[in-house]
């Protein structure tokens, strides 16, 4: 199924099936991702969710007998084409992960880890970088004064927004969270929330959860999925109040999954 | 007649007792052996004995000479070593999920790790010692370094194992290029545990006597040329503990005591340090 | 900001950069192989005057003399055999009670310390061994232990040639209570190790039907592990064939075949560190060479055997849990 989408969409995914050895773990998903909106995948466990997202910055090519085939068009770039590259790629879209993964090294270093990757910036700039990003990912008053401490000091909490801000320091266009609150604690999960809210405004931002009232408190669009089938997708509020097919209707009110 | 439960419960307590022997077995051992040396070493482990350099037969000296040698052998093979088999490791944890080199060295290098080590001093006869003429330090810390080498390797691989693939992810997200995942994220994240595991390589060459034999052999002499034989205390303690005078008795007992304890003393310093990063994490 | 990402030359730089990293590990994990292959070619290439002057013969002909230049190495063979065979009759009982008290019976505080009590047995250097078995062990085993075995045992009909003999202190025997005691603890962790991969569920269904300690030993972990102690008993023999100083301290270095155990004998490992730097002449450097080139065959089967077997259970483990 194609669904229809008002806004400009800045990840355009066509006849996308996935393969775990002989497996086939997605199934023909077409679908558009809406820019600086937040599109929210949902659906029961090994349904092909996060499969799915992980196929937007080929993070699958680091396990031998994974392979996507079809079409991932991100600014008129295919990227699922063998040619393009994926350091560039993965500059490009960032990714935070189910439980929080901060680098052993300092905060500072954790959030100009990627920076230097790809920009040559002076102490300054690179000071004045990672608190930018620090700031938006609503950290820097907690840690400002802590900067050279290790990033596995603070609280799981800080450490995922830590993950965020590491993630937005190197100004990618799509921000993908992968279950980003499911090992959080309801405050710290609240905080991720809010903070999802705010980073929309720059940034196109995909989420998978499996906790539906997170996808209808922060996503635009979403999309329920089931067996490697993308079931339906649209607008939150249509999906959650007047869901099209039956399936959707009963996992949302609790029937199954 | 006894029941069959009671004869069970018979058995169970025989059995267990013969395991609680066999584990009092083991440290009785471990007990007796620590004592003996520091019955005979302690008493002879004078000032001398790190002042003085190995004496010739009925006149008194230390083991200066054969100190040095050890420590500057143990250092050089460590340091020729350990880089190899950390990215030999590296290889092993982090490239070799295709292929046929990844399985095949990890099969061999399980074997040199318990290989006979007198015959990896052989080996370094062969190629070193027979074209070099004579009998040298270096020779000695090539054959310690070989033996470093698996060591390094095996606890390089299981540490990067340890190392959960979100943070390999994490970093690839980023697009981060591997070399920078490896050696800045994943290595860094395994480093308490491959310190550990150099320092137990360490532990293992400083009391190995059998390759070097053949390799530095011994020097009665002070010495810091290391492409000359050179004096080490497993070769000192052979010599002199085989050896019939008093004297020379005396010093292997003094240098047997010194190498064990400093060999426990890395041994237990790796576990302590390794259980510390353990915790902090 | 888009430019940032323009930075071709840097990103090139990259790609050389990973090649290069990749290339480096690579290239050392082909030094091991390597290292196989040269230790190989060089203990063959350095006795090959041996091989052709006394072919296969050299391993079934017991001389051994300098002065003629004739050179077997049946002895050395036997007694790393019959030490080494000595050693696991003594060690494989205790390791096993060792790594049953570790696993079932140990009070938790003392789990961790008799744990790394008995590694640290396997840390101390063989010299250290090879030393006290000399000076200690080997006087009191002369004075208390081998008169009572001549008197006891060497009177028995089939048994008693194996056990009789001048009591002094070295020779197979001792050798062979001396490498015991030091492949214990090598065999004792690895079971124990091996005897940890049990899934606690399937050893709490036992207890859950009335079973004793001993009998969930012997009927669930047991059974369940057997590959993987075997593997490790095959550790500890590789270990005992290759031991070189504990044994050379104790054995008596005669090249000499004997049938009691109580007789100095002579084993590959000791003969090498005794003769080694002192032998003249190609042929008995060569024949030495191939003495360690045998050694090396033996022990790699062997201890190729032990990685198999623990692989396998490795394997089976990944299955069941």
């Amino acid at each position: 199924m194609k669904a229809e989408i008002a806004t400009t969409p800045k990840v355009i995914v066509r006849d996308l099936n996935f393969f775990y050895g002989n497996y086939r773990a997605l199934k023909d998903i077409n679908l558009d991702i809406a820019e600086k909106m937040v599109t929210a995948f949902i659906g029961p466990s090994g349904c092909g969710k996060s499969t799915l997202l992980r196929t937007f910055n080929r993070m699958y090519q680091l396990y031998p007998k994974q392979k996507a085939t079809g079409q991932i068009m991100l600014d008129g770039n295919n990227v699922l084409d063998p040619k393009q590259d994926l350091n560039m790629l993965r500059a490009k879209v960032g990714m935070v992960f189910q439980k929080p993964t901060p680098f052993p090294m300092s905060i500072y270093d954790n959030i100009a880890f990627g920076v230097k990757l790809y920009e040559n910036l002076s102490r300054n700039e690179m000071d004045e970088r990672v608190e930018w990003a620090l700031k938006k990912a609503a950290l820097w008053g907690e840690v400002s004064d802590k900067l050279k401490q290790s990033g596995t000091s603070l609280s799981g909490g800080q450490q995922q927004r830590l993950c965020i801000a590491r993630a937005i320091a190197v100004k990618p266009q799509v921000l993908l969270l992968d279950e980003p609150t499911s090992a959080l604690d309801p405050i710290s999960t609240a905080h991720i929330e809010k903070l999802i809210d705010e980073l929309k405004k720059d940034f196109t931002i995909v989420i998978v959860t499996h906790n539906m009232q997170q996808a209808a408190r922060i996503s635009d669009f979403t999309a329920y999925m089931y067996l490697g089938d993308l079931i339906e997708f649209g607008d939150t509020s249509t999906v959650f109040t007047n869901p099209k097919r039956k399936e959707t209707e009963d996992y949302i009110t609790g029937r199954f999954g | 007649m006894l029941t069959l439960y009671t004869r069970r419960r018979i058995i169970n307590a025989v059995g267990l007792l013969v395991s609680i022997l066999a584990m009092a077995f083991g440290l009785f051992w471990l007990c007796w052996i620590l004592l003996t040396l520091l019955t005979h070493g302690l008493p002879a482990l004078v000032p001398a004995v790190f002042t003085q350099m190995t004496p010739p037969p009925g006149s008194t000296g230390g083991l200066l000479n054969a100190i040095a040698g050890t420590l500057m052998m143990s250092l050089l093979g460590t340091l020729i070593g350990t880089p190899i088999g950390i990215l030999a490791g590296t290889y092993l944890a982090e490239f070799g999920q295709r292929g046929w080199l990844a399985p095949v060295t990890r099969f061999i290098n399980d074997i040199l790790l318990s290989a006979p080590s007198i015959v990896i001093g052989l080996f370094v006869y062969e190629v070193y010692v027979v074209h070099v003429r004579h009998f040298s330090g270096w020779a000695g810390a090539l054959a310690l370094a070989i033996i470093v080498i698996p060591i390094v390797i095996r606890t390089t691989e299981n540490m990067l194992r340890l190392i959960p693939n979100t943070l390999r992810e994490a970093a690839s997200a980023l697009g981060a290029p591997q070399w920078k995942i490896v050696s800045f994220v994943t290595l860094r994240a395994a480093r308490a545990g491959i310190i550990t595991g150099v320092m137990l390589a360490i532990a293992r060459i400083s009391g190995e006597t059998a390759p070097l034999l053949f390799t530095a052999l011994n020097n009665q002499f002070w010495s810091s040329d290391m492409n000359s034989p050179l004096a080490n205390l497993p070769v000192v303690i052979f010599q002199f503990a085989m050896s019939p005078y008093e004297d020379w008795q005396h010093l292997a007992w003094a240098g047997a005591l010194l190498i064990t304890m400093s060999v426990l003393t890395l041994n237990i310093l790796a576990r302590i340090l390794f259980r510390q990063s353990a915790t902090t994490h | 900001m888009k430019s940032t990402f323009l930075n071709q030359a840097r990103l090139k730089q990259q790609v050389w950069l990973d090649m290069m990293f990749r290339g480096l590990t690579r290239l050392s994990a082909f030094g091991v192989l390597a290292l196989l292959l040269a230790i190989i070619t060089s203990l063959v290439i350095g006795s090959m005057p041996a091989i052709e002057a006394f072919g296969f013969n050299f391993l079934v002909n017991p001389e051994w003399n300098p002065v003629t230049d004739e050179y077997g190495a049946l002895v050395p063979i036997v007694g790393t055999l019959v030490t080494s065979g000595i050693a696991l009759l003594i060690a494989i009982p205790v390791s096993f009670g060792i790594a049953i008290f570790l696993t079932e019976l140990s009070p938790a505080v003392l789990r961790r310390p008799l744990g790394i009590a008995i590694e640290l047995l396997a840390g101390i250097p063989s010299i250290i061994y090879g030393m006290w078995g000399l000076f200690v062990f080997a006087p009191l085993f002369a004075d208390h232990v081998e008169p009572w075995i001549n008197d006891n045992i060497g009177v028995l009909p089939v048994l008693g040639p194996f056990f009789s003999g001048p009591p002094m202190g070295i020779g197979i025997l001792t050798a062979g209570i001396i490498l015991a005691i030091m492949v214990i603890p090598f065999i004792a962790s690895v079971m124990r190790d091996v005897f940890e991969v049990v899934p606690p569920m399937l050893k709490e269904s036992a207890y859950g039907v009335g079973a004793t300690t001993w009998e969930v030993v012997m009927k669930v972990v047991l059974p369940y592990t057997r590959i993987g102690v075997v593997g490790g008993i095959m550790l500890g023999l590789g270990r005992a064939l290759g031991e070189t100083m504990a044994v050379t301290f104790v054995i008596g270095n005669a090249h000499e075949l004997s049938k009691s155990l109580l007789m100095p004998g002579n084993s590959i490992s000791s003969a090498l560190a005794n003769e080694f730097t002192e032998a003249v002449g190609e042929l008995y450097t060569a024949s030495l060479i191939e003495l360690g080139l045998i050694l090396f065959f033996i022990t790699f089967v062997v201890l190729s055997f032990a990685r198999l077997l623990l692989h396998k259970l490795g394997q089976r483990e990944g299955q069941v849990t």
